[in-house]
């Protein structure tokens, strides 16, 4: 699934790393523990989650993770966005929640990690 | 090759920045994914506790072609238990931390998943050192 299909099916509004929409992925994962995150043996995973601070930038550097679709509407800072940009990193959010949004891509084919 | 970065205790906002630098420097020395993603992993999640429970600490990375040492040393409260704070799930980690996404009790066992050696010393009231070892070949 391309990132512009997640993008559409969560009505996200894309943030930065426009560029990365036409690159594809299978697998999502959701959560606002970062050390969960860190546990995660994959990349090229896209990461959802409702946590909105400059640790989830830097927890999906850490992790290799380039898409992250943060949920709920939360304010995303331009700290957050210069991070990413640095490590060409795909933000987007949308104002669905966490459950809505992943329930929506899982029924759509993206598959859970576990 | 050896790089040495100063920790303080509660800035959150610059959490990170030493493994982030350190991750530019191993991709520079075309050190496999793999192996960078387990470093840098295990040296985030120790920096992060320095910030989180630590009022200051030095990090010490040494690079050489068999293996990736690091060495955080704290000034701190130091840790009372070491079995029980390796232990998944347990942690004294404040509110502020828990909004960060940390302080899960993940931290330590997440270390110790990713290097080949974790040596953790502790003396309460003054500090921690822990020494993360991952080889390279």
């Amino acid at each position: 699934m391309t990132l512009k299909e997640i993008a559409g099916l969560t009505d996200a509004q894309i943030l930065c790393g426009a560029r990365k929409l036409n690159e594809a992925i299978d697998f999502c994962f959701a959560s606002d523990l970062m050390s969960d995150v860190l546990t995660l043996k994959v990349s090229d995973v896209l990461l959802i989650t409702g946590l909105v601070n400059i640790q989830s930038i830097r927890t999906a550097e850490m992790s290799d993770i380039p898409y992250i679709l943060f949920v709920r509407n939360k304010e995303v800072t331009p700290d957050m966005i210069k991070l990413a940009e640095e490590n060409d990193m795909l933000l987007m959010k949308s104002n669905y929640s966490m459950f809505k949004a992943s329930g929506i891509l899982f029924e759509a084919g993206l598959k859970g990690i576990f | 090759m050896v790089l040495n970065y100063h920790i303080e205790g509660g800035d959150f906002a610059n959490a990170g920045t030493a493994s982030s630098q350190i991750k530019k420097t191993l991709k520079q020395l075309s050190v496999p994914p793999v192996i960078i993603k387990r470093v840098v992993v295990a040296l985030y999640e120790a920096e992060v506790n320095i910030v989180a429970h630590a009022y200051k600490g030095e990090i010490v990375v040494s690079i050489d072609p068999e293996r990736i040492q690091m060495i955080l040393d704290d000034e701190g409260p130091g840790i009372a238990d070491i079995s029980l704070a390796m232990q998944k799930g347990y942690s004294t980690a404040s509110e502020e931390v828990r909004q960060m996404g940390f302080g899960a009790g993940m931290g330590l066992p997440n270390i110790s998943e990713n290097a080949d050696s974790l040596n953790i010393q502790s003396k309460v009231g003054k500090g921690t050192k822990l020494e993360i070892i991952v080889k390279l070949s």
